[in-house]
C-alpha cells in the first residue's frame, strides 16, 4: 500500500519551483465524463502548458467542476484522454494538486493551517514515516510563499475566506505542484482578498505553473487569466481571453443552457 | 487508598481491570475515527444490527470468538449494504431505511437469543458485564486491541485527510475506498470487543463520547486519537471502582461517568467550553456597546 508515495517518475524536480526550462504541456482530447447516465461534460479538448492561467467558464451545471475533478484523477473518464507531459493520465499525481471549494469543506475540522499544508508532503513520505527536516522546510517555504507564518498554529476555522484559500495553495505548494486546479477559488472573498488571490495565482504562473480555474464573475475573467475554456456540457471554445471572451461566444455558452431565456446580468455588462 | 485498591482484591475485578484498560483505550482511541467520520448514529445502528449475527452464530456453531466475528460482520453487511439498495432503488432515504433494518435485526436477534439455553445470556449481549471475563475474551479484546490500534496509527496520516477531505485524499493518491472498507470492519471488531463489556445498547457510548469530549479541547487530530484513548481507559477504570462501592452495573458505569467527564467538559472547556463561549459573546455585546456610545 505503500505504492503511492512513489509517484510516476514524470519529472521530478528537486528543487522548490517547477517547469522553469521545459514546458510542461497538458492537453485534453476528446474528454467526456457522465454520472450514471447522465452526461456531465462532452468533447472536451485543449491543450495549454505551464507559466500559464485558465478560465473555465460556463453556467451552472456547465462541468466546470467535474473537468476539475477528471484532470485530478478523481473521477473515471467515460472516453477521451488526458495526457500530461506527454503520458497518458491513469491516476492521481503529486505533480497535479485538486483545490475544492471551499463551502465543501469542514472548516471545524480539528486542524491547524499547518497541519493542512503538511498534508501536501504525504505523497512524499511514506505514511508513517516521520517527517524529515526537508519536509518541515518544504512546508515553511510553503506558509511563507503564502504569508500564513503567523497564522499556521490557529485552527482553520479561526481563518478570514482569503485566508482559507491561501492554505490551500500553500498545501499544494508543500505538495510540490505543477497544475494548480481551483474550484471557484474566488467565490466568497472580500474585494481585497480576492486581489491578493489574483497576484498570487499570477506569482505561480510566473514561476512556471500552470493554474486553472472555475471562475464565476464574469467581470474579473480579463483581468486574472490568460485564456479561457467556454463551457455549457459540450465545449463551446478555447483559446485566449482576447480571442475566445467575447460577447458572441459568451452568449452562446449561457444561451445554450437558458435556452433562449434571459441572460445572466454579468454577460450583458461584459 | 484502601478504597481504590480493595475492589482489585477480588480475581474477578483484577480481570475486569484488565479488561476495562484494553476496552477502554481501543474503543476510545477509534472514537476519535467515528467523530471525525460524525458516524456516531450511524454507528450505534450498526452496533444494534449486530446482535441477530452473534444470536445465529451462538445457535449454530457455539460461542467463540470466530463465530462471533463472522456472524456480527454478515449481520452488519446485510443491514448496511441493505439500507444502500433501499435508498438507491427506492424514494426511501437512507437514514430511514437504515433504522427500519437494524431495529428489525436487533428484535430478530432478542428472539434468537430466546432459543439459546443459557440464562442470562439475553441480558449479558444487551448489557455486558466486563466481570464476566474468560481467559479466551480477553485473549479477543488483546488481538482486537492490537490490530486496531496498529492500523489507525500506522495510516493516521492518510487516515485524516480523507475525513478532512475525501476529494483530497484521492487527489493524493491515497486509495480512499479501500480504506473506508478497512475501517468498517475495523470499526465492527471493536464493536465486538466491547460488547462483552457493555453490551450492544451501550456500546456506542464508549465508542463516540471519548473523542466528542476530547473536541472540546484540542484542535490537533493526534491528540484526539491518543486522548481519546487514555480518557476511555481512565474513565472505564473508574468506572470499575464505582461500580464495586455503589453496586451499580458495570457497563452502565463506564458510560455514566464518560457522559459525565462530557458534560463537566462541555461547561468548563477553557477552549471551546459553552461559559467561555458565552463569556465571549457578552465581551462583544459589551465592546460593541462601549463603541456605540463613545
Amino acid at each position: 500500500m505503500s505504492g503511492s508515495a512513489h509517484h510516476a517518475p514524470i519529472g521530478r524536480h528537486g528543487g522548490t519551483s517547477c517547469c522553469e526550462t521545459t514546458h510542461h504541456v497538458l492537453e485534453v482530447n476528446d474528454l467526456c465524463v457522465s454520472y450514471g447516465k447522465v452526461p456531465a461534460l462532452r468533447e472536451v479538448t485543449f491543450q495549454t502548458s505551464c507559466g500559464y492561467s485558465v478560465a473555465l467558464i460556463g453556467p451552472n451545471g456547465a462541468g466546470k467542476s467535474t473537468l476539475l475533478k477528471a484532470l485530478a484523477g478523481l473521477l473515471q473518464p467515460e472516453c477521451g484522454e488526458i495526457r500530461w507531459q506527454g503520458q497518458a493520465m491513469v491516476k492521481s499525481s503529486h505533480e497535479i494538486a485538486y483545490l475544492p471549494q471551499r463551502e465543501e469543506v469542514d472548516w471545524n475540522f480539528p486542524a491547524t493551517v499547518r497541519g493542512i499544508v503538511e498534508m501536501g508532503r504525504y505523497p512524499h513520505v511514506s505514511w508513517w514515516r516521520r517527517f524529515s527536516p526537508e519536509d518541515a522546510e518544504q512546508v515553511d517555504r510553503a506558509l511563507q510563499a503564502m504569508d500564513l507564518v503567523d497564522l499556521q498554529h490557529r485552527q482553520i476555522s479561526a481563518l478570514s475566506g482569503g485566508q482559507q484559500q491561501r492554505a490551500f495553495l500553500a498545501r499544494a505548494l508543500a505538495q510540490e505542484a505543477h497544475v494548480f486546479l481551483l474550484d471557484e477559488p474566488f467565490t466568497g472573498l472580500d474585494a481585497d482578498a480576492q486581489e491578493r488571490l489574483a497576484g498570487l495565482m499570477e506569482k505561480l504562473k510566473s514561476e512556471g505553473r500552470l493554474v486553472i480555474a472555475s471562475h464565476h464573475d464574469l467581470e474579473t475573467v480579463a483581468g486574472i487569466y490568460d485564456q479561457v475554456l467556454l463551457q455549457a456540457t459540450v465545449q463551446v471554445d478555447f483559446g485566449p481571453v482576447a480571442e475566445v471572451f467575447t460577447d458572441a461566444k459568451l452568449r452562446e455558452t449561457y444561451g445554450r443552457e437558458m435556452r433562449g431565456g434571459a441572460l445572466p446580468m454579468e454577460v450583458n455588462e461584459a | 487508598m484502601n478504597w481504590l485498591t480493595e475492589p482489585f482484591d477480588l480475581l474477578i475485578y483484577r480481570r475486569a481491570l484488565l479488561a476495562a484498560l484494553v476496552i477502554g483505550f481501543t474503543n476510545g482511541y477509534v472514537s476519535a475515527y467515528v467523530v471525525l467520520r460524525k458516524a456516531a448514529l450511524k454507528t450505534g445502528s450498526l452496533s444494534h444490527a449486530l446482535l441477530p449475527g452473534i444470536a445465529m452464530a451462538i445457535l449454530l456453531f457455539g460461542l467463540t470468538p470466530f463465530s462471533a466475528f463472522a456472524g456480527a460482520l454478515l449481520a452488519a453487511l446485510i443491514v448496511g449494504l441493505g439500507s444502500l439498495l433501499v435508498s438507491q432503488t427506492s424514494r426511501i432515504d437512507q437514514d430511514t431505511a437504515l433504522a427500519v433494518l437494524f431495529t428489525a435485526a436487533f428484535s430478530g436477534g432478542i428472539v434468537i437469543l430466546n432459543y439459546v439455553n443459557a440464562p442470562g445470556e439475553l441480558e449479558h449481549w444487551l448489557f455486558g458485564d466486563i466481570r464476566g471475563m474468560s481467559d479466551s475474551d480477553l485473549w479477543t479484546i488483546y488481538v482486537i486491541a492490537a490490530v486496531s490500534l496498529l492500523v489507525l496509527t500506522l495510516f493516521q496520516r492518510p487516515i485524516v485527510v480523507m475525513l478532512f477531505e475525501p476529494n483530497v485524499a484521492r487527489s493524493l493518491g491515497i486509495p480512499v475506498n479501500l480504506m473506508n472498507y478497512v475501517l468498517f470492519a475495523l470499526v465492527i471488531l471493536v464493536l465486538i470487543s466491547s460488547l462483552q463489556a457493555v453490551g450492544c445498547i451501550l456500546a456506542l457510548g464508549l465508542l463516540v463520547t471519548p473523542a466528542a469530549t476530547m473536541l472540546l479541547f484540542t484542535d490537533s487530530p493526534l491528540r484526539l486519537f491518543w486522548g481519546g484513548g487514555f480518557l476511555g481507559m481512565i474513565s472505564s477504570v473508574s468506572a470499575l471502582v464505582v461500580s464495586y462501592w455503589l453496586d451499580w452495573p458495570t457497563g452502565s458505569s463506564i458510560v455514566i461517568v464518560l457522559g459525565t467527564v462530557f458534560v463537566l467538559s462541555f461547561l468548563v472547556s477553557p477552549k471551546y467550553g459553552v461559559l467561555r463561549v458565552v463569556r465571549q459573546r457578552r465581551r462583544h455585546r459589551h465592546e460593541i456597546h462601549e463603541a456605540s456610545v463613545t
